[in-house]
């Protein structure tokens, strides 16, 4: 049974609050973020059916922001996702020598997951971080001016924190 | 030393948080427009300041702000554009996170003067940590008065919400923003009707970029008179550019627009120059959309005149020999740079971007994207330049949003500027995949007639 935390509960009463009355559907792009976060890192279609009886729109309805925004990942991803980004202006500071840098060290290649479930590599389009490149989003935060010595030690951080959390 | 309006007191230690900002002299806007002013004399005073949409396309905003529809009994909205993803585009992310209140204050006048009672700010999905920032802005500035029922005792009743987007370039602009906002896909809409007639939830909407409404605080505390006493000409008050690629400091800068390009470009105050030594070989002044221009070019205008950081002179000679301020997004090519590889990267950012909604759009960006590859590659043949021509003059103008517009341009200017050098990539696979064409003429300061 799907079921979001009580916490997460209060989370999405709030949201719908921010809009008039009869206008919750305008809470789904902020609500599935909530549900990936607490679901696993994607979005299964029970999670997504789910966030549709919450908002009491249809399943269709949810679906069709689902596929539509890059952000929701509609497959497994990693515990850890690296989304590094590729336009232009880090492109011309050297983000196709980080991604080619992660893909050696940890043997995946954009799309990919490590077999052990850790580590997704992602190849993004522009973040707004252009004045930090190479740059990559990695949870709720950016990491940029990368270098290969920042990768390792990201790296080696995820980890850490791995092990800390199970 | 340039004027600054926006961030001169970005750098103030803790000026994220109420109580400096407040002591700074933050929120005198407010109580100027609540306590004296009514609503649509601050219209006028906007107005009168020549303030030009920040976000990319330039608009005057008192006039924007005029054609909103006023029926009774009909809620009116405003809503801030935060989803900035225009590559090469940053500005609003060091607004909203080094001087929040600074755009909370701006939001607050600004929906005094249009009657908003519940006004949004749509940011992109990957600011998550600015989510935060912003809402405890929004938290504080509640908690002092300023929001809320009644607010300073004016019978004026505002709050302030934060949508987060998630990931979708086309969101930026304005229509498919408030698709967004209802909880739809980001697809554009049909104009008109204009959102100032049915926007939001078909209601009279303004859909304003942060800059934009942060311009609005020195715009109301100094008069619109005296704002428009800074910059030159149609480009009044200041602008936000964020400088990146290869510059010595990448970084946001605020600018009069009283600078020449060469200045921001060179001077210690701005980019301090091209980084390692290197030449400058070609720029995208204002946001990835708008023309790439060969130094020669860049410098100086097709008659020879120093070109200047203001609207007028980076559009000086149209699209023939000039570019556009646009986002103020300025992105530097060294001499090292392949303007190939870097057309190529940008025809991917609108393939991917592209709502599929529009024919042109949808099938076109794809198609340049992979014909660009090919060149890159050293794979193309010479009919491929004439081809990406000729289908990026089909997308132009033929769709419902500006973003067929935006993907167009990059590759046209590209190949009007730099054909030698992707006529190179096509004579020369075996050295296009081994080393960049390089510098060849574009430093030389050539005299271009416009055609």
């Amino acid at each position: 049974m799907i079921k979001f935390s009580e916490k997460s509960l209060q989370e999405v009463q709030r949201i719908i609050s921010f809009y008039p009355e009869g206008k919750q559907k305008s809470a789904v792009i902020p609500v599935l973020h909530l549900a990936q976060q607490e679901f696993g890192g994607w979005l299964d279609v029970p999670v997504m059916d789910y966030v549709a009886s919450l908002l009491s729109i249809t399943p269709i309805e949810v679906y069709e922001v689902a596929t539509f925004y890059s952000m929701y990942n509609l497959k497994p991803v990693g515990k850890y996702l690296f989304e590094v980004c590729q336009t232009g202006p880090c492109m011309l500071n050297g983000s196709d020598d980080i991604i080619k840098y992660i893909d050696d060290k940890l043997g995946i290649k954009p799309g990919e997951t490590t077999n052990d479930g850790m580590f997704t590599l992602k190849t993004v389009e522009c973040l707004g971080a252009c004045g930090y490149a190479p740059m990559m989003q990695l949870g709720k935060k950016y990491r940029e001016h990368l270098t290969k010595a920042k990768i390792d030690q990201i790296v080696e951080e995820c980890g850490r924190s791995a092990v800390t959390n199970n | 030393m340039g004027r600054k309006l926006l961030l001169d007191k970005a750098h103030i230690e803790n000026i994220r948080f109420y109580d400096v900002y407040r002591r700074e002299g933050g929120y005198r806007s407010v109580e100027k427009a609540l306590k004296t002013m009514a609503p649509d004399v601050v219209t006028d005073e906007v107005k009168k300041s020549g303030l030009r949409g920040r976000g990319g396309a330039g608009f005057p905003t008192g006039m924007k702000w005029s054609f909103l529809a006023k029926p009774e009994g009909v809620p009116r909205y405003l809503v801030v554009n935060a989803d900035e993803s225009e590559p090469g585009t940053f500005k609003d992310r060091y607004l909203m996170e080094f001087i929040p209140h600074l755009l909370i204050e701006g939001m607050i006048v600004s929906s005094f003067a249009l009657g908003s009672k519940r006004s949004y700010i749509y940011i992109r999905g990957e600011y998550a940590w600015i989510v935060d920032i912003l809402e405890q802005a929004i938290a504080e500035a509640k908690n002092n008065g300023w929001l809320g029922k009644n607010i300073l005792g004016s019978g004026f009743d505002c709050e302030i919400y934060v949508q987060r987007g998630a990931g979708a370039y086309i969101c930026g602009e304005e229509t498919a923003l408030l698709e967004s906002l209802e909880g739809k896909r980001g697809n554009p809409r049909i104009k008109p009707p204009f959102p100032a007639i049915k926007g939001l939830w078909d209601c009279p909407t303004v859909v304003n970029n942060v800059e934009t409404i942060a311009a609005v605080v020195p715009i109301i505390n100094e008069g619109g008179e005296e704002y428009a006493k800074i910059g030159t000409g149609k480009s009044t008050g200041t602008k936000l550019i964020s400088a990146c690629g290869n510059i010595k400091k990448q970084g946001v800068y605020e600018i009069d627009m009283t600078i020449s390009v060469e200045e921001f470009i060179y001077s210690d105050e701005y980019c301090g120059g091209i980084a390692n030594g290197k030449r400058l070989k070609a720029c995208i002044p204002g946001g990835s959309s708008v023309p790439i221009l060969p130094a020669n070019l860049l410098l100086k205008t097709a008659k020879g005149e120093k070109r200047m950081m203001t609207y007028e002179s980076l559009a000086d000679g149209g699209f023939a020999t000039g570019s556009m301020m646009g986002s103020g997004g300025f992105i530097v090519l060294d001499e090292t740079q392949c303007v190939v590889r870097h057309t190529y990267t940008l025809a991917r950012f609108y393939r991917h971007e592209s709502c599929g909604q529009c024919s042109p759009c949808r099938e076109g960006t794809g198609w340049m994207e992979k014909i660009l590859l090919n060149i890159e590659k050293g794979k193309g043949k010479m009919s491929d330049i004439d081809l990406l021509w000729d289908i990026q003059r089909k997308i132009e103008g033929n769709t419902i949003c500006p973003l067929g517009d935006a993907a167009a341009w990059p590759v046209a200017a590209a190949i009007r500027h730099f054909r030698d050098e992707f006529e190179w990539h096509i004579t020369n696979p075996d050295d296009a995949v081994r080393r960049n064409y390089g510098l060849m003429h574009y430093a030389d300061i050539l005299t271009v007639v416009a055609s």
